[in-house]
């Protein structure tokens, strides 16, 4: 089982979800998170002149899959919030040595 | 002189509508700073309608509005709200109850205290700011109201100033000045990112300014006809050109920012406060678009290329304004809208354009000295700034106990 991490642009949300869907990856965990990158910040106006913000707002999605699915879960996570432009976002995909659902106490792959 | 009603009923309301300028200043204020100072932000506003709204009717109205002394100061005839009651003054507002009048004339002097917390914002003690605040209501507010107001010298000069751009927005502006001098930059200024916490707290702020600035501008007519409509519509106009003037300013840089609209909007409306009652309506319009232009190049100055931390931009904007306002006055006053004004420039008038720099030196002069005396007083005695580690964590926890947006959770 592999946790899947990936820090996407706000505006792509909809449509990761939406192809994730389509390949049956329904369960996640939506984040609000602020970060940084390649991307540097914004401009931000004051009253007059502006000033820069390097901590832009991004959103986190987790996901837990089987290792088999790993390489679909992330083309679809990529095809759909790639932009092309700096500040599209990371994925990262860890090892899970375990997993419980709390209704049924059904564990690992039955809970995945 | 007997009670007239309407006049009466219109003081009151424009009472009560200048005691919400000061909760609309410091939301107005609160939505500007870090999130961490909003409730810090907004307290020293708030506090000015329990400290100054008392001290007014002990002795802040007498030292203003009593009996002349040498045109400096009023005397204590008035103290405590002795001899002031439900019969009309002789000589201020002769329609209305001198109660009245009193309580129109409190509600300037609270705004004027919270105008220039704006200037020492995220880094002030708040006991120290409260010693301030009542020192300066009664060393430089009073004798200065009762300058242009109290039957004071520049009121003898004949200086014109309709609804406070020397006493009120000059006076407080260039105070903020002294006292920056004073307390230095926040921390991490220039160069850390300060963004606002809550812009469309900014603009509700602007909002109740605006609606209350109506009782500050047309309800210093002192009565409720023509005069006051006058004045209603001049105010109107120039914070609608002013605003509007500064979107396109805005834009023209790059975006059209609310925030910077909102701030035009106070910028009009305090350039036009002197010179509401003295100028025609449409005055308005250009008073609003040089209040907008020599705000807007007087905050990119100051704040952007000085780097001069006066945190929410007072001078740039009250004291800025105000002296673009009375210079208005010598400029576009008529007679044939007010008869107790006088005629301007554009009207054949050229003393007045004098004896309103004469005011503008003096007020600027003696607010900015004694301030800066005021303020180095309450260094020595009691320390201006809150040390590193409050300024960090922030002034909502570290002088309050309390914070805006709490409940993370639940």
């Amino acid at each position: 089982m592999k946790k899947i991490e990936a820090i996407i642009r706000e505006e792509r949300l909809e449509a990761v979800k939406k192809a994730l869907e389509e390949s049956s990856y329904f369960g996640m965990t939506v984040s609000q998170v602020s970060g940084r990158g390649k991307q540097k910040g914004i401009l931000l106006q004051w009253r007059v002149g502006e000033y820069r913000v390097d901590l832009l707002p991004k959103l986190k999605i987790e996901l837990v899959v089987l290792d088999e699915d790993v390489p679909a879960a992330i083309d679809a996570i990529v095809r759909n919030a790639r932009t092309g432009e700096i500040g599209d976002g990371k994925i990262f995909v860890l090892p899970v040595e375990g997993v419980v659902r709390v209704r049924t106490g059904d564990r690992d792959k039955n809970a995945v | 002189m007997s009670v007239n009603a309407g006049d009466t009923a219109w003081l009151l309301v424009s009472s009560a509508l200048v005691m919400l300028m000061t909760p609309g200043v410091a939301l107005f204020y609160g939505g500007m700073v870090r999130r961490k100072n909003t409730l810090s932000t907004i307290m020293m506003s708030f506090v000015c309608l329990g400290l100054v709204g008392l001290l007014w009717v002990l002795y802040g109205y007498s030292l203003s509005f009593g009996a002349d002394n040498g045109g400096f100061i009023g005397g204590l005839n008035f103290a405590g709200l002795m001899n002031v009651g439900q019969e009309p003054s002789s000589v201020y507002a002769t329609t209305v109850p001198h109660l009245a009048f009193m309580i129109f004339q409190a509600m300037f002097a609270i705004i004027t205290v919270a105008l220039i917390t704006g200037a020492v914002v995220e880094r002030m003690k708040f006991g120290a700011l409260l010693v301030f605040s009542a020192l300066w209501l009664t060393v430089v507010y009073c004798p200065v109201a009762h300058w242009v107001w109290g039957s004071g010298w520049l009121a003898r000069l004949g200086a014109l100033d309709f609804a406070g751009g020397s006493v009120v927005h000059l006076n407080a502006g260039v105070s903020a000045l002294a006292l920056v001098m004073l307390l230095g930059r926040r921390r991490g200024f220039p160069g850390e990112p300060m963004e606002p916490n809550n812009i469309p707290l900014v603009v509700l702020g602007a909002g109740l300014l605006w609606f209350g600035w109506f009782g500050f501008n047309a309800g210093s007519a002192l009565t409720s006809g023509g005069l006051a409509s006058s004045a209603f519509v001049a105010t109107n106009t120039a914070a609608a050109t002013a605003a509007f003037t500064w979107m396109i300013l805005s834009w023209l840089h790059r975006r059209p920012t609310l925030l910077g609209t909102a701030t035009g909007a106070v910028a009009g409306l305090a350039t036009v406060t002197p010179a509401a009652g003295f100028v025609t309506p449409l005055a308005g319009i250009p008073i609003g678009i040089g209040a907008a232009i020599a705000c807007y190049y007087a905050m990119m100055l100051f704040k952007m290329k000085l780097s001069f931390d006066d945190s929410l931009d007072v001078f740039a904007v009250h004291g800025v304004g105000g002296m673009l306002g009375m210079l208005s006055v010598g400029i576009f006053a008529s007679l044939a809208v007010n008869p107790a004004g006088a005629n301007g420039l554009v009207y054949g008038g050229g003393m007045q354009v004098l004896k309103q720099l004469a005011a503008i030196g003096a007020v600027g002069g003696f607010a900015f000295t004694a301030t800066w005396l005021l303020g180095k007083l309450v260094d020595v005695a009691l320390g201006l700034r809150v040390g590193q580690r409050e300024e960090t964590v922030g002034l909502d926890l570290s002088q309050h106990g309390e914070r805006a947006y709490g409940g993370l959770l639940q």
